[in-house]
């Protein structure tokens, strides 16, 4: 019979913390990428005309088109590496869950933007809970334009038990 | 310009108009296309149930989260902005289910001249159970 793990928090972890890496670049955005994004998660109406209308985008307090908040720029890499490592440094337990996020937004994204992300893993906890011992990871991911202007910061929860 | 919404006709304890979509795989299907998320548990029964989903391939958790963006847009209209969104994803997104994003009002503040109203949301289905609790932040035009 083995005894239940003290701690789910993995040298690894200790190691990464606060250190950011996982720097990735997008390419540049373009409007059709925009209008498909919001075609898709507005299906089956019609997306805002922020998001496709270059004319009416023109009349609003925006100059132009922008991308919804939670638009990826990431999407459909040519090359597929291993996944980026930065925040990294994987907890300990055999089950691992998408606990949920939290988005801060800086400028919006728009047709041309090139963005630049980074990430870190922030900080951890870990109690008893209903599976057991259960460590909560926060990692935070950095998005910024070519600008250096702050688009998004996000802080993901992971959960292991 | 659209003006849905204007700082001062917002009271705490208002709702915003509920948002919903049918999910079923078409939906997916559109989401996984723009967003490179072709994994095997949303695409496949066999792989859902692998990952423990009895009821088979399930629904990406971005997704409903472009579905609370999508209802904070249609609500504050294109003069405001999405300034912060949260959300934990307690109950899975079956096939079919209809999820209805609703939100309620729960502070208004000016901070830097800026017109800021925190809600509570919540993404519900169908059976009315709340799979994706959470919070957002959107700053306002005066009148």
């Amino acid at each position: 019979m083995s005894e239940a793990a003290d701690t789910l928090v993995t040298q690894e972890m200790i190691d990464r913390k606060g250190i950011w890496g996982g720097e990735r670049t997008s390419p540049p955005i373009s409007e059709s990428d925009i209008r498909k994004w919001a075609i898709a998660t507005y299906w089956p109406e019609t997306p805002p005309k922020i998001y496709w209308d270059a004319d009416y985008a023109k009349s609003t307090k925006y100059g132009g088109i922008i991308a919804p908040a939670d638009f990826n720029p990431f999407a459909w890499p040519v090359e597929r590496p291993a996944r980026p490592q930065g925040g990294g440094g994987r907890g300990g337990g055999r089950t691992g869950l998408n606990g949920g996020q939290t988005d801060t937004y800086g400028v919006p994204m728009r047709p041309g933007d090139v963005i630049t992300s980074r990430t870190r893993l922030k900080d951890w906890n870990e109690r008893q809970g209903r599976m057991g011992l259960t460590l909560y990871t926060y990692t935070e991911t950095e998005w910024r334009n070519q600008g250096d202007e702050l688009v998004r910061t996000r802080i993901s929860i992971g959960v292991r038990y | 310009m659209t003006v849905n919404v204007y700082f001062e006709d917002v009271k705490v304890g208002d709702e915003i108009p509920n948002w919903s979509r049918k999910t079923d795989f078409m939906n997916w299907n559109r989401y996984a296309a723009v967003n490179d998320e072709f994994v095997p548990f949303h695409m496949d029964d066999e792989a859902g149930r692998a990952a423990k989903n009895e009821q088979g391939a399930f629904g990406m958790g971005n997704l409903r989260y472009a579905y609370i963006v999508n209802a904070l847009r249609d609500w504050i209209g294109d003069e405001a902005e999405i300034r912060e969104v949260g959300c934990q994803y307690r109950v899975i997104n079956q096939k079919n289910d209809v999820l209805t994003v609703v939100g309620k009002v729960v502070e208004k503040t000016t901070e830097d001249g800026e017109n800021l109203v925190r809600l509570e949301t919540n993404v519900t289905n169908q059976n009315g159970d709340s799979t994706c609790p959470g919070h957002a932040i959107v700053v306002l035009p005066n009148r």
